[in-house]
This record gives C-alpha cells, structure tokens and sequence, in this order.
C-alpha cells in the first residue's frame, strides 16, 4: 500500500489578517495532484471554515491534509477553550464570535454546519479547557 | 456577460488581471458577510461586496470564483491583490453603493442563481 500524501501547517492565532492561509496552499497543492475540482472545492471550503474558527475562537491550532487512495482527510487540532455543547455548536445561527468579528465578515454561525455539509464525514472531539480536534472526510 | 461589460456597466476601475477581462461569467452574489456566501453561493462565479479585508480574496478563492468587486470606493490592499493575482482573479472598485451595483448587474441579465 502506497503512503498517503500529507501536508501540515501551523495556524497562528494571532493575526486575523493572515486567516485562511493554509487553506489557500491546500488548495493549490491538490490542484497540482490534478484532483477533481469538486474535490478540491469540498475539501477547500471545509478547510478554510475550520482554519477560520481556530483563528477566531482558539488561538489557532495546527492543520494536517492527508491524501489518501479514496479520500482526502482534513485533520485540525487546537489548544483553545473547547466546544462545552458540540451539538448546540452544529446549529445553524449559533455563535459566540464577538461584534468585531462579524464586522470582519465571520461570526454568523454557519461555518461547522457547512463542514459538515460539505464533507462526507465528520467528527468533533472537544474537551473543555483541553481543546478541539476535527476529523473530516471527503470521498471522490 | 463578459467582466468587461460588467466594468463599464458598474464604471469601475480594474485593480488586477486585466487580462481576464475577456472572461465570461453568468452569475453573481451582492454580500458583505463571507459566513453566508460559503453557506449558500453555489456557482456564482463573481462577488460584489463592501468589506475589505484579505478573507474576502480568500473566500472567492475557495468558491473558485472569477471576479470581486468592491463597492463605496473600498480599496484593496496591495496584499490582497497579491492573493488575488495568484488565482488570477479580476479585482474591480466602483463608486456605487452594494444595492445599485447589483441592481445594474442584474437588469443586465447578470443573475443570481445560475439556471441550467
Ligand atoms: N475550534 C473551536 N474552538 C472552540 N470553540 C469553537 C471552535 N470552533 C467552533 N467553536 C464554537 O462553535 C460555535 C459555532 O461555530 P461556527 O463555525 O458554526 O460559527 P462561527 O465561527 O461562530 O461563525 P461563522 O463560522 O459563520 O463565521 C462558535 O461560535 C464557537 O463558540
Ligand atoms: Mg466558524
């Protein structure tokens, strides 16, 4: 069996500005594997409202692509405050992102909902005060 | 509609990737909150908004759009038509206000939901 392809990044939480920035090589990358641009568009949409969630509501994590023979997994893990309620988190509309945040375009409560929509599998494991880590797939 | 024709209908000043202007695109969405255009944009391959920050080019990035334009006079930082340059994304700025920019758009026939 051949290894799977991976990519890792750190996502600095200090700097809104520079928030999606691993999405964007993400992005990149697998369209240099020549994947499908169905793909590569779940995968990048995915990507990106998680990276933008570590940035906004933990302090940034780190980012893990891996390309396996039948999907891309997308493996994000931060050391931020935790989700106490994932299930009221999943809700459309559910927000606890500050005003400034939704000036900046964000905070609308739509990101984890969409991730979910835009993978074909996907699971949240979060401690309170330990932190997040999300595991999704998208299948060709 | 060709972006040229959306630049001369919106009078707007092209910041980046003239040499897209040739392009055609048959859609659009009028938004400033980029939560909602990665929730519900499908096709659209042109982003009208009035927020000005880099998550804005990475959106459209995302959506593998064509085209943004900003709106009220906003202006881009040179790093954002950086990032736009990479994916080779026209950057247009018009003086008009969200609401009539899109309304031009659209009575030209620039839809919102592309139909098949
Ligand atoms: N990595 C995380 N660490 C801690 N809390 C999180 C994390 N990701 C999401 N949350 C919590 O879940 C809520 C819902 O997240 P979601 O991405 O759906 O919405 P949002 O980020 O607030 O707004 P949007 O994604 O529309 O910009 C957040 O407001 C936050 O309270
Ligand atoms: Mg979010």
């Amino acid at each position: 069996m051949s290894e799977s392809l991976r990519f890792t990044f750190d996502v600095d939480g200090g700097d809104f500005t520079s928030a999606g920035h691993a999405s964007v090589q993400v992005k990149k990358n697998l369209r240099q594997l020549g994947l499908s641009p169905e793909v590569i568009r779940r995968v990048s949409i995915a990507m990106y409202e998680g990276e933008i969630n570590m940035v906004i509501h933990a302090g940034g994590g780190h980012a893990e692509v891996l390309v396996h023979e039948d999907c891309v997994e997308i493996i994000l893990d931060d050391k931020g405050p935790g989700i106490a309620d994932i299930e009221q988190a999943m809700q459309e509309g559910f927000s606890t992102a500050p005003d400034q945040i939704r000036s900046l375009g964000f905070g609308a409560g739509m990101g984890l909902p969409n991730m979910k929509r835009y993978t074909d599998s996907m699971e949240i494991f979060s401690t309170v005060g330990v932190g997040t880590k999300i595991v999704m797939k998208v299948n060709y | 509609m060709k972006i040229c024709a959306m630049q001369e209908l919106l009078e707007a000043r092209v910041l980046c990737c003239e040499e897209n202007l040739g392009k055609h695109v048959y859609s659009a969405c009028g938004c400033d909150l980029m939560s909602d255009v990665l929730a519900y944009v499908k096709d659209q391959a042109v982003l009208l908004t009035g927020l000005v920050n880099p998550q804005v080019i990475r959106t459209a990035v995302m959506m593998d759009m064509v085209c943004v334009v900003f709106v009220r006079s906003k202006v881009p930082t040179e790093e954002m038509l950086e990032l736009a340059r990479e994916s080779g994304i026209v950057i247009m700025a018009t003086d008009k206000r969200l609401y009539e920019a899109c309304g031009l758009l659209y009575s030209s026939g620039l839809v919102g939901n592309k139909t098949k």
